[in-house]
């Protein structure tokens, strides 16, 4: 084995991707050529590293230190000062000028583990973290109901946005004869300011890919689908790559690890509708037909695609099992909060000085996620809200900051967990303007199969435009409440239901802007 | 052409989204045409009427020809309070077209999207595949031109 003085690490994502990277990088190659260090200094190639809208960003090891927003024209004097002299370039370094230190991915325990840390497209590296041990596990150590119960006890619980418990989600699925079972992961990731999923599959596809298998065994589906969305491409190449490993190391195929069973795992694209983040449209959209949500009961879990038993997971869930079987549920356990077991991964956006990509423990605070993991708000800027959980979400005040972010304690504002988006507003935003924006959204996605949510979103959204405009009154403002709430009783399925949610927040939290901007 | 774009496919329904985005990418206008809802009616053994169904249900299909070029510019929240709206704006001036309008050479269209996904990099544009972000009104024009000089 070779040993290298020092190891780059270059994440490569759509930012860097977009900002040139793999010219950077073939011009680095060339340069270290010419000094002769290229015994000395490894570049690595590996998934988001954790922070965002900073171009071509690189962490060198062992030394820590990383830049942004690097440029071929500043490979001479890296190269030079950094590789050649050990002289970090300080100009180049990541929040040259504050003090702060983000705490990035590194100490982040389950579903990021690896994320910038490995080459995401070497099966090899995952395995040498301990990768595909619970498969084998799951597999060759256990039996398909200890899988199920051993999620069951770990509390994990659905990273999609419902909070439903896996364990239990599987367990109606598991017992039941079925000539074909499916797992079906929603990749579908479309809430607004939302993309966790895109970088635990850009950073680490295996472990998807494990958690899937584990699922197939524990419910006995011998065919698993990915359901992506189309404008992920660098998602969709990089587990179609894992997967064709996984086949060559006979991870996944037929007979696997000589115990019986077959699996194998495709991805399916998708063609761009919000809906189909909704289980049953998914489903329908995966078969051929427009993403309209079905009737519930039956469950897909008793009846879903191709009218057979189907688990549809989201990639966050999946991801954390491999986990679970390998160190057990009272290990995992040991995150996050009594009630909410584990971690959760969010994105942070907006006016935030670092915005960037956190997991964190379930349970800790708002504050403490932004503050910690975000370096607070962006200089010169004032918090006025986040809106938590993309369009279906919710907007919360300062007063909120405190609030523990779990299922049991956001209780009925639990739903918009899942998505993991928060995103901050300075003093200067506009409340009005943003449920504005978020109105305007759901309008154009409801998929028109029911009538709520169908002349709902259109109402929502003439109601929010005419306040916008300063023409609206205190009444049109109830009456969008009034709405909203009858939608939420009354839509078909979770889209039609959401609406309320954003509404209700922001006149709770934010009404004076409301009696501002209305006449009379 | 379309008959052989079918056969890449087996003759069952749910490859009915993969064979309208492999006819959508290869046409040179990035469409579906009616021609072509009854080429895949044949082969699919599926009524017309199913296609379209499903051909406009999903943002990311059109059934009218479009630009070399498609301009799909996120207008969801994120974007939104980052100034999507000024983008969109310029975009406008400097092609010349409405959302959802094709410029008269046939270089480029320009379509709202929801968000796309990048929301770190706001406001975020795709133009085909590519994705373009932390956009400026500056940006935009760099952008154009570097895609009418290379055309």
């Amino acid at each position: 084995m070779k040993y290298f003085r020092s190891h780059v690490l270059i994440g490569i994502n759509e930012t860097s991707l977009n900002a040139g990277v793999h010219a950077f990088i073939q011009a680095l190659r060339l340069e270290l050529n010419k000094q002769n260090l290229q015994e000395e200094i490894n570049i690595l190639e590996t998934g988001p590293l954790g922070f965002f809208g900073k171009g071509i960003c690189a962490t060198v090891y062992p030394e820590n230190i990383n830049y942004e927003n690097l440029k071929i024209e500043d490979i001479g004097e890296l190269v030079n000062e950094h590789f050649l002299k050990g002289r970090p370039v300080q100009r180049l370094m990541f929040d040259a000028i504050g003090s702060f230190t983000p705490k990035f991915n590194y100490d982040t325990r389950i579903v990021l583990r690896n994320s910038g840390i490995i080459d995401p497209e070497n099966i090899e590296e995952y395995i040498g973290t301990g990768g595909y041990e619970a498969w084998e596990k799951a597999l060759l150590a256990m039996k398909p109901m200890e899988i199920v119960e051993e999620v069951k006890k770990s509390g994990l619980r659905g990273r999609g946005g419902a909070g439903f418990p896996a364990g239990l989600k599987w367990s109606f699925t598991a017992p039941l004869e079925a000539k074909q079972k499916y797992v079906v992961v929603n990749a579908d990731e479309g809430e607004p300011g939302t993309f966790k999923d895109r970088l635990i599959m850009e950073g680490d596809p295996h472990q998807l890919l494990e958690g899937i298998m584990i699922c197939a065994r524990a419910i006995g589906a011998t065919k698993a689908y990915i359901y992506i969305r189309g404008e992920y491409k660098l998602c969709i190449n990089r587990l179609n790559h894992a997967i064709k490993q996984c086949h060559e190391y006979g991870i996944l195929g037929t007979n696997i690890f000589e115990s019986g069973f077959d699996l194998d795992i495709e991805i399916k694209i998708g063609a761009g509708a919000y809906v189909c983040g909704e289980e049953t449209a998914l489903i329908e959209s995966l078969e051929g037909n427009r993403g309209n949500p079905r009737w519930k009961p039956p469950f897909p879990g008793v009846k879903g695609l191709w009218q057979c038993p189907t688990v549809v997971n989201n990639v966050e869930t999946l991801a954390n099992v491999p986990f679970i079987i390998k160190n057990g549920a009272d290990e995992y356990k040991k995150y996050g909060t009594p009630e909410c077991t584990g971690t959760k991964v969010y994105t942070i956006l907006g006016d935030v000085a670092h915005p960037g990509l956190c997991e964190v423990d379930m349970g800790s605070t708002l504050r403490n996620i932004i503050n910690e993991y975000a370096g607070g708000m962006k200089k010169g800027f004032k918090f006025k809200a986040a809106l938590v959980g993309g369009a279906a979400g919710v907007l919360l005040s300062e007063k909120l900051l405190d609030v523990k972010m779990d299922f049991s304690s956001l209780n009925q504002y639990a739903a918009v967990l899942g998505s993991g988006a928060i995103l901050v507003m300075n003093e200067h935003q506009s409340i009005v303007d943003m449920l504005w924006s978020i109105l305007k959204f759901f309008r154009h996605e409801s998929c028109g199969k029911c009538s709520p949510c169908r002349t709902g979103t259109q109402q929502l959204y003439s109601l929010i435009s005419k306040i916008r405009k300063g023409d609206g009154t205190m009444d049109d403002v109830e009456l969008m409440q009034t709405l909203a709430e009858t939608m939420q009783q009354t839509s078909f399925c979770a889209l039609g239901q959401s609406p309320i949610m954003a509404i209700r927040s922001a006149l709770e939290n934010f009404k004076d802007e409301f009696i501002a901007i209305t006449t009379k | 052409m379309y008959k052989e774009i079918c056969k890449k496919f087996a003759p069952t329904k749910d490859n009915l989204i993969y064979i309208l985005h492999e006819i959508q990418d290869t046409h040179p206008q990035h469409y579906i045409s009616e021609e072509a809802v009854d080429v895949i009616s044949d082969y699919l053994g599926l009524p017309a009427n199913h296609i379209y169904g499903v051909l406009t249900f999903y943002s990311m299909y059109s059934t009218s020809p479009r630009g070399r070029n498609i301009i799909r510019l996120c207008e969801s929240p994120p974007c939104y309070i980052k100034g999507s709206e000024n983008i969109l704006r310029k975009l406008k001036t400097l092609l010349g077209v409405n959302v959802g309008e094709t410029t008269k050479d046939g270089l480029f269209t320009l379509e709202l999207a929801a968000c796309l996904g990048v929301c770190g990099n706001a406001p975020v544009m795709m133009i085909n595949d590519d994705v373009y972000g932390d956009l400026t009104e500056e940006k935009i024009e760099d952008i154009v031109a570097k895609i009418k000089g290379g055309k």
